[in-house]
């Protein structure tokens, strides 16, 4: 059925415009030969196709600028048909014999135009006289397309009529004349309601309307002479008056749109006061958040376009009118719906943040307003309503790009408390990525108090409810929490501990799912003070409260204990061995000792899985090596359990390996006291055993022995402290673990393996190696044969 | 053969002109076969000044009983076709009974005639003036030959000369009020006016005013009227919303409009109204007549 409305209506279009050109031939052809009645005649016939009702309103404009091409030839021959003596007047008179009124006016208006650039009548008179006449039209659509005709053709001659202060007076009535009906007939549009099925094509058509009303106001706006005073004394009022006794939403919305959108942004400035006192009058079902929006985008592009108007808006105190006027607002609009609201105050901001970037407090007093009314709801359900409190709150990041001004809003985190937790935890995030953004350094503990207290929603579950959270988004989240963490510096270190202390507060509070995230870069951010306070001297003077390595070790302790709760031993692991490298560095050896206690104590207690366990030891066992601090005793009794520990592990080839490693522990080339040959030796030949007891469970259990590769192993490492000069290790021990190897190899029962056979086959060129390298090296080498 | 020819033959020709023929204004006027004249005008009390040349057919004598010239002001109704009211009739004697030899002019003049009425063509009636001129004869059919003239007669402006104003309505459904400026206009006048929408609560399309003429004939039961709209003039298009004013300004000249005629010697009346239409979407029609008068504004 609507397709065929479609066709319908492109046949009766076609039809129009058949009809309309077979009269503009015969117009023409009166007008080529000089024959005005004929003429007249034609043009009646041919205006007569626009009396259509059946077009919408894109057709009917195809078919009227077709029109409006002819009526220029019209004017024309107007013009010609006086120079030849025909007055005016009686041409006037002539085209109003027409019957139908819609020609009738058409011509009227052309022949108008003429007059009015002839100047053989005031302008004014003319105007008002057409203008009055229009009234005939109330068909909605044609009058306003005959209205647009009618300010089309005026328009351009309107300037001529004068510069001075006559001519002024005259545009300005005429531009009273023409909006007058103008507005009138937008609220005309209110009239044209079918059945409600035909809503959508309904909107569309007053869509298209709305921007006809526009472009003729606009066109009135173009009128010289209209300048800010008559502006602000005649037009405005008058228009207003119009607007707010039209009792018609929608109208009532377009209206004031146009009114914003087609005057120049000084006018609104200095008329704010006016323009704004309307508002509240207008019908409650207003949108008038859209208008006033739009208003407060329009002067914050203004403000921004060039900093010499900014004087302006502190002369005329745009931003208290604009505040009073929404708070006027609101509250006479009961029902309007907190999204509304919400909107209003986030144009607001950006108003003021464009206009005034360094009044803070205006931007407060605005949350604040906003608080207040979001305390008269609670909780915001409404999705769209969250959402502009999103953007109410960005616009202050995006302005100064800075969350420490933000953070001196005090409203800020007051207005975050009435956001669902979902969206709070989506403004936490884009606080944290202007941070990131930006690279600000939050460097105070109070601005990291509060950044925690806006980011809550990341923090902490803020309610017992248990949400189904995204896996890979809830990653995200706290991985950016764990990127902010970094971004906390302050080079004094007493402040920075405070920022820690703080961050930590807050920190402990998120929970067994996110401790996971947020404890490492906190125990490295932490650790780099350390190093930080590590390169100072030792200040003698030092009181109490001043911050000392101790102090921070301490509550990293604290801090790594928390991980227990979740649990997650092996990050925790990591960072007590990290700590206590930290320790070890700062020459605190109970410290350090007690972090590898606590390290041990998770090994046994906590980390039952066998890999972990193997990477475990191996981590243990290379910050062990690596420590200097620990006296004999306490070396002694770490070494002997980490040994301890690797002769435990599950897999004889993981045993091996740990062994084997242990052997370092033996052996540290720095220090001189740390060079225990004999129980190197030891270690490696008990991972040898080890080795073979591997060897002979894989004969047993599957019948061949496996791979020589622990073999090759600890022939390397045999190697290696026979390269560092530990007397233990003798040639005749690694010519043995030679052989044996290569025995191995070629016994049947081996597995070929060809990496274990390359590994080997690279070690021995390592032997040839460094005997040709020569050098005492070399020649410790010389006795090996391989 | 002559002879028979020669009896059906009119035996000479007659023709009348005015004195002043060159300079006295012509008027159209359309006869009953569809032609359109150039006759000249008069008006009450005009001399009516001429001459008469009658022209023997060739060679022949024309023998009559007396020659006259008659100014006849005639009224004929349709219904009543062949009849002739006459109203005036002025009569002189051109020449005594003889025989005409040659072409002979006999000059005419009728003094300050009384000619009260306009000539009208109307739908059932006509009203016209004619010059008669009749050469009689024994024994045979006289010969007439007639000349028409036209008569108009212009008034001054009249003194009281109120405006049209009335408020009408279907209760709480459509209140207008309507105002035209004057009650009396001339041939060449505009009307001016307005309309005033108080109240619409239904949906009209458009609104036009329409002047038609009614022309009564007769008197009594013999009354015949006739009724035509000699202009549709679309005042307004689409629906005014309540408290609206349409203005009206309609010029009357492109019509043909005569003065109004009341009771022409009791034989026919022309009146004119004003019919304001409303039309609505359902192509019902509204509307309220009011009675104008129309006069002849003496040019200047």
């Amino acid at each position: 059925m609507i397709a065929d409305g479609v066709e319908d209506e492109e046949k009766w279009l076609s039809a129009g415009i058949a009809g309309l050109q077979q009269n503009a031939f015969y117009m023409n052809r009166a007008m080529d030969s000089n024959n005005l009645r004929d003429a007249l005649k034609f043009s009646a016939q041919m205006l007569s196709e626009l009396r259509t009702s059946k077009l919408s309103p894109q057709k009917y404009y195809a078919l009227y600028m077709r029109a409006f091409d002819e009526l220029k030839r019209l004017e024309l021959f107007f013009k010609e048909e006086a120079q030849r003596g025909c007055s005016f007047i009686d041409l006037y008179e002539l085209v109003q014999h027409a019957g139908n009124i819609l020609p009738r006016l058409y011509l009227l208006c052309t022949v108008g135009s003429v007059y009015i650039e002839s100047k053989e009548a005031p302008a004014k008179d003319v105007l008002k006289d057409l203008v009055e006449m229009c009234r005939g039209i109330q068909h909605p659509l044609r009058g306003l397309f005959l209205r647009s005709y009618l300010s089309q053709v005026s328009k351009d001659k309107l300037p001529d009529i004068g510069s001075n202060y006559e001519g002024s007076y005259t545009d300005c009535e005429s531009f009273i004349l023409l909006a007058d009906p103008e507005l009138r007939l937008a609220i005309g549009l209110s009239g044209l309601q079918g059945p409600a099925r035909e809503k959508e094509k309904r909107e569309k058509e007053r869509n298209a309307l709305r921007d006809l009303v526009g472009k003729n106001l606009h066109a009135l706006s173009q009128i010289e002479g209209v300048d800010l005073d008559m502006y602000k004394e005649t037009v405005l009022p008058r228009v207003l008056e119009q607007v707010v006794n039209c009792k018609d939403d929608l109208a009532q919305f377009y209206l004031m749109d146009c009114i914003i959108q087609v005057f120049p942004d000084e006018y609104h400035l200095q008329t704010l006061e006016v323009l704004l006192s309307a508002c509240p009058q207008l019908q409650p079902s207003v949108d008038i958040k859209t208008v006033l929006s739009r208003l407060m985008e329009r002067l914050s592009n203004y403000a921004a376009s060039s900093t010499e108007v900014l004087p302006e808006f502190l002369q005329v105190e745009a931003f208290a009118k604009l505040n009073n006027a929404i708070g006027k607002v609101i509250e006479a609009q009961v029902d309007m719906p907190i999204f509304g609201a919400v909107t209003l105050y986030s144009s607001l901001l950006t108003f003021t943040l464009h206009v005034h970037p360094d009044r803070l407090d205006y931007a407060d007093q605005v949350l604040g307003a906003c608080v207040k009314k979001l305390s008269t709801i609670g909780k915001l359900d409404d999705n769209r309503a969250t959402k502009q409190i999103v953007a109410l709150l960005s616009a202050p990041l995006e302005k100064y790009n800075d969350i420490v001004t933000a953070l001196k809003l005090s409203n800020y985190p007051r207005v975050m408390e009435y956001l669902d937790n979902e969206t709070n935890k989506v403004m936490a995030s884009i606080i944290i990525q202007s941070v990131m953004k930006n690279n600000t350094r939050i460097s105070t503990a109070d601005n990291v108090e509060a950044l925690f207290e806006l980011m809550k929603g990341l923090i902490k579950d803020l309610d017992e409810t248990y949400e189904e959270v995204d896996e890979d988004d809830f990653k995200e989240e706290q991985n950016s929490v764990a990127r902010l963490i970094q971004m906390l510096y302050n080079e004094d270190p007493d402040e920075m501990f405070k920022i820690i202390t703080v961050v930590k507060t807050h920190v402990m509070t998120g929970g067994p799912k996110r401790l996971p995230f947020t404890v490492p870069p906190l125990v490295f951010s932490t650790l780099k003070l350390v190093k930080r306070l590590q390169g100072q001297e030792e200040n003698p003077f030092a009181n109490e409260t001043s911050t000392t390595p101790k102090k921070i070790f301490q509550l990293l302790n604290q801090i790594i204990e928390a991980l227990s709760s979740v649990p997650a031993p092996e990050t925790a692991l990591r960072l007590y061995l990290q700590c206590a490298e930290a320790a070890n560095d700062c020459d605190l050896e109970p410290v350090a000792y007690e972090f590898f206690t606590q390290a041990y104590i998770l090994y046994e207690e906590e980390i039952s899985d066998s890999r972990a366990q193997v990477t475990a030891i191996h981590l243990i066992i290379g910050t062990l090596q690596r420590m200097h601090v620990f006296g004999v005793e306490n070396r002694d009794t770490l070494t002997h359990k980490a040994t301890g520990y690797s002769a435990k592990l599950l897999k004889k080839p993981d045993q091996c390996r740990a062994v084997y490693g242990c052997a370092h522990l033996f052996w540290n080339d720095d220090q001189d006291n740390m060079k225990d040959g004999e129980r190197v030796l030891l270690c490696l030949k008990r991972a040898l055993r080890i080795a073979n007891a591997a060897q002979q469970m894989s004969s047993a259990a599957r019948g061949s022995t496996g791979s020589v590769t622990l073999f090759v192993e600890i022939l390397n490492k045999y190697l290696y402290f026979f390269e560092k000069g530990n007397p233990q290790i003798t040639v005749a021990a690694i010519q043995s673990l030679i052989e044996l190897i290569t025995t191995e190899m070629q016994s049947d029962s081996s597995t070929p393996d060809p990496a274990a056979d390359a590994f080997f086959a690279s070690t021995v060129r390592y032997i040839q190696f460094q005997k040709q390298k020569g050098g005492s090296i070399g020649e410790r080498y010389e006795s090996i044969k391989a | 053969m002559n002879f028979i020819a020669g009896a059906f033959k009119p035996p000479c020709s007659i023709s009348v002109t005015f004195a002043d023929a060159r300079t006295r204004k012509k008027v159209p006027l359309k006869k009953e076969n569809g032609q359109t004249l150039m006759l000249p005008l008069f008006q009450n009390q005009d001399n009516i000044v001429g001459q008469v040349v009658i022209e023997p057919t060739q060679g022949k004598k024309l023998e009559h009983t007396g020659i006259k010239i008659e100014l006849l002001g005639q009224i004929e109704l349709y219904f009543d076709r062949g009849n002739f009211y006459d109203f005036t009739s002025l009569v002189r004697e051109l020449d005594v009974p003889g025989e005409l030899y040659e072409t002979k002019t006999y000059p005419f003049e009728f003094s300050t005639v009384e000619m009260p009425h306009e000539s009208y063509n109307g739908v059932n009636v006509r009203l016209r003036y004619i010059l008669k001129v009749t050469v009689s004869r024994n024994y045979v059919s006289n010969i007439v030959e007639c000349q028409d003239f036209v008569v108009r007669n212009y008034t001054s402006p009249p003194s009281i000369n109120n405006s049209i104003k009335m408020e009408v309505g279907i209760e709480d459904c459509l209140h207008i009020e309507f105002e035209y400026n004057k009650s009396k206009y001339h041939l060449k006048d505009v009307i001016l006016g307005k309309i005033y929408f108080l109240l619409v609560r239904i949906k009209i399309k458009n609104m036009e005013l329409e002047i038609r003429r009614r022309e009564s004939t007769g008197s009594g039961p013999n009354t015949y009227v006739e009724t035509e709209t000699l202009a549709k003039f679309e005042l307004m298009d689409g629906a005014p919303v309540r408290g609206e004013s349409i203005p009206v300004r309609l010029f009357l000249s492109p019509y043909e409009l005569t003065p109004t005629y009341r009771n022409i010697n009791n034989k026919f009346s022309v009146k004119y109204y004003l019919n304001l239409v409303l039309v609505d979407e359902e192509d019902r029609r509204y509307f309220k007549q009011q009675e104008i008068t129309v006069y002849r504004l003496l040019e200047t």
